[in-house]
């Protein structure tokens, strides 16, 4: 399987993927472990991938969405942004209506 | 690994002639910076299209050399 088939194929059987340095438990990068936070927050299932595992998964993952950075927020197969438009969207409360419409169930926060 | 601001407000320029650029160095080693460009060649684009926009204007700099720019673009009218 190329890596490509590899992201396109988690990115479309998972609802919501962050490509990321690091994992949800340890964020190995400022950018990753702000995006985390915020799924945290707004209590989205996520699956974490830990691009620092595969110098292969690192470039491809860039090449897929013609993206250069890491990390990277994928949901319902769609690319949605890097850490800036994520913390903007968040920001906004624009991501978690965007969540919602795309079906993800958003955990309310206490 | 690292950038100068003038350098990247001028390759911003070069791709967007018309966008104001604001650069602020985030951590003072050239190589985390936060942007705010505004150019009327955003109009109608996603933000992942307007700041594929900017990446696109570092000619592959960004991720490379430039390892952090917060990124915010706009058009004029906000």
């Amino acid at each position: 399987m190329s890596i490509q088939d590899f992201i396109k194929n988690e990115v479309t059987s998972n609802d919501v993927v962050l490509f990321m340095k690091g994992t949800p438990q340890f964020p190995q990068c400022g950018f990753s472990g702000q995006v985390v936070q915020i799924l945290d927050y707004v209590g989205a299932p996520y699956k974490g991938i830990n691009v620092l595992d595969s110098a292969e998964l690192r470039q491809g993952i860039k090449d897929f969405a013609s993206w250069p950075t890491i990390p990277q927020l994928y949901v319902k197969g769609e690319f949605v942004g890097g850490a800036d438009i994520v913390r903007e969207m968040f920001q906004s409360g624009e991501l978690q209506t965007f969540l919602s419409e795309k079906g993800v169930s958003v955990g309310a926060r206490a | 690994m690292a950038m100068e601001a003038v350098e990247i407000e001028r390759l911003i320029k070069e791709a967007l002639p018309d966008a104001s650029v604001e650069i602020r160095d985030l951590a003072g080693d050239n190589n985390h910076y936060a942007a705010t460009v505004i150019s009327n060649s955003f109009k109608g684009k996603s933000r992942v299209q307007q700041h594929q926009m900017v990446y696109a204007a570092l000619k592959g700099q960004m991720g490379g050399v430039l390892h952090a720019l917060a990124l915010q673009t706009g058009t004029p009218e906000g």
